[in-house]
């Protein structure tokens, strides 16, 4: 090895030690200091001035600003937070800087309106986020239909979303669908009809091969939910006829009442535990409302979006 | 008279294309168009936008740079080593000559680097969408639109080149930039004056150069189309516009002593 040579590589390695060092030491400061303190802030709150101070670029930084929407809703997600103090005005940050930036209105609003720790738990700041949504690209139908959901599930204004899925029904392009919606939640439908109706348009229209995945896990759900209200009608209609309860669903078949073992849409065996309908597996359907085991959570709604984005992020 | 204009173009060229500085700034904009493959990951749903928003803007920032930072010293350097006398006192060529073969080599610097910046941005575009469409023309268009915005901030970088320094000509310059990026908002503020002042402001709205309406960065990321009208009227505004700058350049260079 020459001398040039061996100096070189001395440079090399050095500078290598000392980036390798720095980067221990990088690591050791973000240990020691409040987690809050490096994302809990917006640097310049307003977003008016952020767009001047853009220079024209507005795009590049309303990316940027999405990106940081994104991380700072997937840290705090992952942390189980309750509060994500600065999502709001980050999404409106971004959404001046690009008014047609659509995934920060769709999913954004998801953010905000998902209970903690799923989200904000800010179903108002979503439907407000939505809205500016709507004003700033009207020919947009599925921001009527974020909004509608939003109203729908998440506020529990039926009317109001009518008035939604009314107003996107007009929109040039629209599902026809739309329309059903407006008309099924103007006219107080069942919500699980309105729900089956619903998904079931979804897995048809939709491409996405994850908004068609949740779309059938929700029809699913929604299934179980009307089987095991079926078996328990029947049971309790055994009970009522003979003056005690079944002694499992062999009974039930002997009686003419089934006409044989009921599963589930995943081919399980319903459970028959202490007089109640069961499932074997309930984590399969994570939106059921019935047949869970004594313990077990219902599902939240997070809604479609939702369990994409809530997917993507823990990937 | 075309000859020597295309001589003294070729040779800024040839000059500029040796500055080692440019290939780094070329290469650090490609960088940057590749890492926003990356950037479009960790970011959701918006691999296409990104991959726009970013391409375009370090295309478009770095040939600002590049423009006046060669452009501030087209003449200073000449001064300063003593070859523009020389040029001007022994050779047949005019002033004017000088300065609008200057202007035209730089302007062909640029648009050679913004090319080679463009094949890298579209091979990253191919990369992401999975080839090409016609939606992807736009794109075209905002390049267009920045080679513009680079014929513009190249004259005004010359004319500050003409009689300041280059420190204070590349202040002039990157301030003349930021300040045209407002120009749309300027005119909206002058709307708002009363009396002499809105003609003052209304006055100086116009005059500085309008780069608002070169930037469709923003709208050609989400394949909204440009209006050809747009394309037409800005083309013919960068005409007119750098025609006056260069004139205001070749007025002030005429009256320079240069012994």
């Amino acid at each position: 090895m020459t001398r040039d040579l061996r100096v070189q590589t001395g440079y090399a390695l050095l500078l290598t030690f000392l980036l390798a060092a720095s980067t221990v030491l990088v690591r050791q400061v973000d240990r020691i200091r409040d987690d809050t303190s490096l994302q809990e802030v917006l640097y310049i709150p307003s977003p008016k001035v952020v767009k001047r101070l853009s220079l024209g670029y507005s795009g590049l930084l309303a990316d940027i600003y999405w990106t940081r929407v994104v991380q700072y809703f997937g840290t705090k997600h992952r942390a189980k937070a309750k509060e994500y103090a600065i999502l709001e005005p980050l999404l409106d940050m971004t959404t001046t800087l690009d008014p047609k930036l659509l995934p920060a209105y769709q999913f954004g609003s998801v953010f905000l309106a998902q209970k903690p720790p799923e989200g904000a738990g800010d179903p108002l700041a979503a439907a407000r986020l939505v809205e500016k949504g709507i004003r700033e690209n009207p020919g947009e139908w599925r921001l009527y239909y974020d909004l509608g959901y939003i109203y729908w599930l998440e506020l529990r204004d039926p009317a109001k979303a009518a008035e939604a899925f009314e107003r996107g029904s007009k929109v040039p392009g629209a599902r026809t669908w739309m329309r059903v919606m407006a008309a099924a939640l103007a006219a107080h439908a069942g919500e699980t009809e309105t729900a089956t109706y619903m998904w079931t348009n979804i897995l048809s229209s939709s491409d996405d091969p994850n908004l068609r995945a949740n779309a059938l896990n929700r029809l699913r759900c929604l299934q179980v939910d009307a089987e095991v209200k079926a078996l328990q009608e029947r049971v309790d209609a055994f009970t009522k006829q003979n003056g005690r309860q079944p002694s499992g669903w062999q009974e039930l078949i002997s009686a003419g009442l089934l006409r044989r073992v009921p599963t589930d849409p995943k081919n399980n065996p319903y459970q028959w535990v202490d007089g109640r309908v069961q499932l074997a597996k309930p984590d399969l359907f994570p939106f059921i409302t019935r047949g869970l085991p004594p313990g077990h959570d219902a599902g939240d709604i997070p809604g479609e979006k939702g369990f994409k984005v809530v997917k993507n992020l823990n990937q | 008279m075309m000859g020597r204009l295309a001589a003294i173009a070729f040779n800024t060229y040839r000059e500029a294309v040796r500055d080692r500085v440019l290939y780094n700034l070329i290469l650090f904009a490609l960088l940057i168009v590749g890492s926003s493959v990356l950037f479009g990951q960790i970011s959701l749903e918006i691999n296409r936008i990104v991959l726009i928003n970013l391409g375009l803007t370090a295309i478009s920032l770095f040939g600002v740079v590049i423009a006046i930072f060669i452009g501030i010293g087209l003449v200073s350097k000449e001064i300063e080593k003593k070859t523009l006398y020389t040029v001007l006192a022994a050779r047949p060529v005019r002033r004017w000559e000088f300065l609008t073969g200057k202007f035209l080599g730089l302007v062909l610097t640029l648009t050679v680097n913004a090319l080679l910046m463009s094949v890298g941005f579209f091979a990253a575009v191919m990369y992401v969408s999975h080839g090409l469409g016609r939606g992807d023309l736009q794109l075209v268009t905002a390049i267009y639109f920045i080679l513009l915005e680079f014929v513009l901030i190249t004259a005004l970088a010359l004319l500050f080149s003409t009689f300041s320094t280059p420190i204070f000509s590349s202040i002039f310059a990157f301030s003349i930039f930021a300040v045209g990026t407002f120009a749309e908002d300027l005119r909206g503020f002058a709307q708002m004056a009363h009396g002499s002042t809105r003609w003052a402001m209304t006055g100086v709205a116009y005059l500085v150069p309008n780069f608002a309406a070169l930037n469709v960065i923003s709208q050609v990321a989400h394949d909204t189309v440009v209006a050809p009208k747009l394309i037409l009227l800005n083309t013919l505004y960068v005409l007119v516009y750098t025609g006056a700058v260069l004139t205001a350049s070749v007025w002030i260079f005429e009256r320079r002593n240069l012994k």
